[in-house]
C-alpha cells in the first residue's frame, strides 16, 4: 500500500492546521467565501495518477515534504531584487515569499494614475469592496479543485490590478513573486479587472532567490471588459528543487481580447491551469505556452477554452521542450457550447524531445456542441531535425551549439510573442542558457 | 587559373559512398589545386551532389572505400563542423531554413567560430553589421535580410545569395556549389556568379556543381568533368562544357568505353 495515498489527507489537515488564523476581515462576504473554501479544502482529497486530470503528475514527492506559512519575509533590499527589474515596468508589486514588500513596490496611485488601482489585494479590499466582490472568487472555482480551495482558505494578499473604463494604460504592470526561504507554502492571490474599453499589459513573475524546496500555490483570476485588452504573461523561474501549483480563471466580456503568454522553465514539478471562458459574443483569446525543462523537472499545463457564446475567436500554440529525463505535459481542451456558432478556434501542440530519457505527453481534446464552427487544432513530438543541424554543422558550429541554437529557435517562436522587449531579450538569453547545459 | 606550381587542395582517390546500402559513388579520382575552378556536371542521379555531401561530411552517407585527403589532411578524420573550419564550404542546394534565429545571428555565430579557430579576433554585434552589410553589397542583397530568420521565406534566389554571403564571410579554401544555379532567374545568376567570381583567386579553389551549362557562362572553369554512375567519365576544358550543351549526356560514357577496350 502506498504510504504516500495514507497520508494525503492528514497531511492536508496538518497544512490546514499549520496556516495560522487570518484575522476576519470586516467584510461578511470574504469571511464566507474563505469559510467555503476551508470547508470544501478539507472534503477534497488530494489528487493521485488515478484522477484523469492528473494521470501524468504524482504530487508524492510534494506530500514527503512539510511546507509552514513563512511567519516574516526577510526584508530584501532594492539591490537584492535589481536583477529581476525590468526597464519598461514603472509599476511594480512585489511579493516576499507571499508578503506584499511595500518598499519595494512602485504601486500605481504613487505615479498620479488617478483611477489605475496596483496595489495588494489586502491593504485596498476594504475601499474597493464593491468593485472586488463581484469577481473574486467568482472565477477560480473551488468545488472540485483543491489547490484553488487551499488558495481561498488561505486568502489573504496578492496583487490587485483594475483598470478603469476606457483607459488604456501604456506602462506593463510587473507583479513579481520571491520566494527565499525553504519549506515555506505560500498562496499569492490576484486580481486583474480590466473595466469596459481598458487596456493593460500585466507580467506575473515567479522567481527564487536560491534552490530551496518550497511550494508556491497561485491562483489569479482575470476579468476582461466590454471591448477591454489584457495582455498576461506569465513566467514561472522557480527553484528546480520547488514545487508550483498555479491556477487562473479568465473571463471575458463582449469583444473583450486576452493574450497570454506563459513561460515554465523552473520548478521541481509544476502544474499550470489556465481557464478561459469566452463569455460574450465577439471576445477572442490568443494562449501561448513555452515549458522548457530539464534534469527531472516535470511541467504540465492543463488549459481550457470554453467557447460560451457566438462568434468569438481562440488561438493557441503551445510548446514543450524536454531535456533530460524530464517529463512535459499538455493537456488543451477546447470547448464550443450548444448554440456557439460561428466559433473560430485554432490549436496547436507542438514539441521537442531532446532526450532518449525525456518524455512528453500531449493531449489536445475538443469537445464540440453547435454546429457552425471552425476548429483546426494538431500536435507534433519531434527531435531536432538532423538537416538542420548538418546545415549548422557545415558552417563550423560545433554539435552543442547547432543543438543549443535550434532549440532556442524552437522556443524564441514564444517567447516573440512576448510584448515587453527587455523580457524578451532577458528570456532569450535564459534559454541560450539552459539549452547550453544541454550535452549529447 | 592553372598554374603548375599551385599547391594541392583536394585529392580524390577511387572514393565510393553509399545511401542506406545503395552504392552511388563508385571510385571518383579528382585532384583540385589552388587558383583553380572545377566544373563537375552531368544528369540527375550521376553521383554530383552525393559527391559534394560526401565531402562536407553528411552523415546520410557512408564512405565505403577510396580516400579524400584535404590539404594533406585525411578529410574523413574530421566532424562536419571541422572540415567547416578547416575551410571546406559547402553551398546548399536546398539551403536550410531556420525560423526563429535572425540570419545576422547565425552569420556572427558562424563568423565568430571560424575567426577564433583562426586565432583572429571576434567582432561583436555591432563591428560585425558594418562588416557584413560591406559582403551584402557584393552580393546586392538588402539589409533587411539580416533582421529575417534565416532562409526563412526567402525565394529560392535570395537563398542561394545567402549561401553566397557566407561563403564571402567565411572565405573558405575549397568552396563546392552544390546546383547554386538551380531555381536562378538571369540577374540573380549574374549577381551570384559575379559574387563568385570576385570571391575566387589563387589561394583557394572552387568546385561547381551543376547540371547546366548556363552557370559556366559567367565563371570560366579550368576544367570541367562529367559524372555519371558514380564516376568521373570525362575531364576536359570549358569547351567540354559547350559540347555537353549541344549534344547532351549521352555520348559521353559511349566514348568513354571505346579507348577502354582498345
Amino acid at each position: 500500500m502506498s504510504m504516500s495515498l495514507v497520508n494525503s489527507n492528514s497531511y492536508l489537515e496538518s497544512l490546514l492546521r499549520g496556516q495560522p488564523r487570518l484575522p476576519p476581515s470586516p467584510l461578511a462576504w470574504f469571511n464566507q467565501l474563505r469559510a467555503n473554501a476551508v470547508d470544501h479544502a478539507g472534503r477534497l482529497k488530494l489528487p493521485t495518477t488515478r484522477d484523469e486530470e492528473w494521470r501524468f503528475t504524482d504530487l508524492s514527492p510534494l506530500v514527503r515534504q512539510s511546507f509552514q506559512p513563512a511567519l516574516a519575509a526577510p526584508a530584501l533590499q532594492a539591490a537584492d531584487v535589481e536583477r529581476f527589474s525590468l526597464a519598461e515596468a514603472a509599476i511594480r508589486l512585489v511579493f516576499v515569499d507571499g508578503k506584499y514588500m511595500p518598499q519595494l513596490s512602485t504601486p500605481a496611485e504613487r505615479l498620479g494614475n488617478r483611477g489605475l488601482i496596483v496595489t495588494n489585494l489586502s491593504s485596498a479590499i476594504t475601499a474597493n469592496a464593491e468593485a472586488i466582490e463581484p469577481h473574486l472568487g467568482q472565477y477560480a472555482r473551488f468545488e472540485d479543485n483543491l489547490f484553488a480551495a487551499l488558495n481561498t482558505a488561505f486568502l489573504h494578499d496578492g496583487a490587485l490590478v483594475m483598470v478603469p473604463r476606457g483607459a488604456a494604460i501604456d506602462t506593463p504592470v510587473h507583479v513579481l513573486l520571491i520566494a527565499t526561504q525553504p519549506e515555506v507554502a505560500s498562496h499569492p492571490r490576484c486580481l486583474f479587472i480590466a473595466e469596459a474599453g481598458s487596456e493593460i499589459t500585466i507580467l506575473e513573475d515567479y522567481v527564487s532567490l536560491n534552490d530551496a524546496i518550497y511550494v508556491t500555490n497561485a491562483v489569479t483570476e482575470i476579468a476582461v471588459g466590454d471591448n477591454a485588452q489584457i495582455s498576461h504573461i506569465r513566467v514561472q523561474r522557480d527553484s528546480t528543487e520547488a514545487f508550483h501549483i498555479g491556477n487562473c480563471a479568465v473571463s471575458l466580456g463582449h469583444a473583450g481580447r486576452y493574450r497570454s503568454v506563459s513561460v515554465a522553465l523552473g520548478a521541481r514539478i509544476s502544474r499550470y491551469d489556465l481557464n478561459t471562458v469566452l463569455d460574450a459574443e465577439g471576445a477572442e483569446c490568443a494562449i501561448d505556452g513555452l515549458a522548457l525543462i530539464n534534469g527531472r523537472q516535470l511541467a504540465d499545463t492543463h488549459s481550457s477554452i470554453d467557447h460560451a457564446k457566438p462568434n468569438c475567436t481562440s488561438r493557441q500554440l503551445h510548446k514543450c521542450i524536454a531535456d533530460g529525463s524530464a517529463h512535459a505535459v499538455f493537456n488543451g481542451k477546447i470547448m464550443v457550447r450548444p448554440g456557439a456558432q460561428n466559433t473560430d478556434s485554432a490549436q496547436s501542440s507542438r514539441n521537442l524531445l531532446l532526450n532518449a530519457k525525456a518524455r512528453i505527453d500531449t493531449k489536445p481534446q475538443l469537445e464540440i456542441f453547435a454546429d457552425d464552427v471552425k476548429c483546426a487544432h494538431g500536435a507534433t513530438v519531434g527531435q531536432l531535425d538532423s538537416e538542420e543541424l548538418f546545415y549548422l554543422k557545415s558552417r563550423g558550429l560545433s554539435g552543442a551549439a547547432a543543438r543549443n541554437l535550434l532549440t532556442y529557435a524552437f522556443g524564441a517562436e514564444i517567447i516573440d510573442r512576448i510584448p515587453i522587449a527587455s523580457l524578451k531579450y532577458r528570456l532569450e538569453r535564459t534559454v541560450l542558457e539552459q539549452t547550453k547545459k544541454t550535452e549529447p | 587559373m592553372i598554374h603548375q606550381d599551385s599547391k594541392t587542395i583536394l585529392e580524390v582517390s577511387g572514393l565510393r559512398a553509399a545511401v542506406e546500402g545503395v552504392e552511388i559513388l563508385k571510385g571518383v579520382d579528382l585532384i583540385v589545386k589552388s587558383g583553380e575552378v572545377h566544373a563537375i556536371m552531368g544528369t540527375n542521379g550521376s553521383g554530383k551532389s552525393t559527391f559534394a555531401k560526401v565531402l562536407a561530411g553528411h552523415s546520410a552517407y557512408q564512405v565505403t572505400g577510396g580516400s579524400v585527403l584535404f590539404e594533406g589532411q585525411n578529410l574523413f578524420d574530421l566532424e562536419p563542423e571541422e572540415r567547416a573550419r578547416a575551410g571546406v564550404f559547402l553551398a546548399f542546394q536546398y539551403p536550410i531554413e531556420i525560423p526563429g534565429v535572425s540570419n545576422s545571428h547565425f552569420l556572427r555565430l558562424a563568423y565568430n567560430t571560424l575567426q577564433s579557430q583562426r586565432g583572429k579576433d571576434e567582432l561583436d554585434p555591432l563591428e560585425f553589421e558594418d562588416f557584413v552589410r560591406e559582403k551584402m553589397k557584393l552580393l546586392e542583397m538588402n539589409p533587411n535580410f539580416l533582421d529575417r530568420g534565416v532562409n526563412e521565406g526567402f525565394s529560392g534566389g535570395e537563398k542561394k545569395r545567402n549561401e553566397m554571403l557566407q561563403m564571402a564571410l567565411l572565405e573558405p579554401r575549397l568552396a563546392i556549389l552544390d546546383e547554386t544555379d538551380s531555381g536562378l532567374d538571369i540577374d540573380a545568376l549574374r549577381i551570384v556568379t559575379n559574387g563568385v567570381n570576385k570571391l575566387a583567386n589563387k589561394d583557394n579553389a572552387i568546385i561547381l556543381v551543376t547540371h547546366y551549362q548556363r552557370m559556366l557562362n559567367y565563371i570560366e572553369p579550368d576544367y570541367v568533368h562529367v559524372m555519371r554512375g558514380g564516376r568521373i567519365v570525362k575531364t576536359g576544358g570549358k569547351e567540354l562544357a559547350l559540347d555537353l550543351e549541344t549534344r547532351g549526356y549521352d555520348w559521353v560514357g559511349v566514348e568513354r568505353r571505346v579507348p577502354a577496350s582498345a
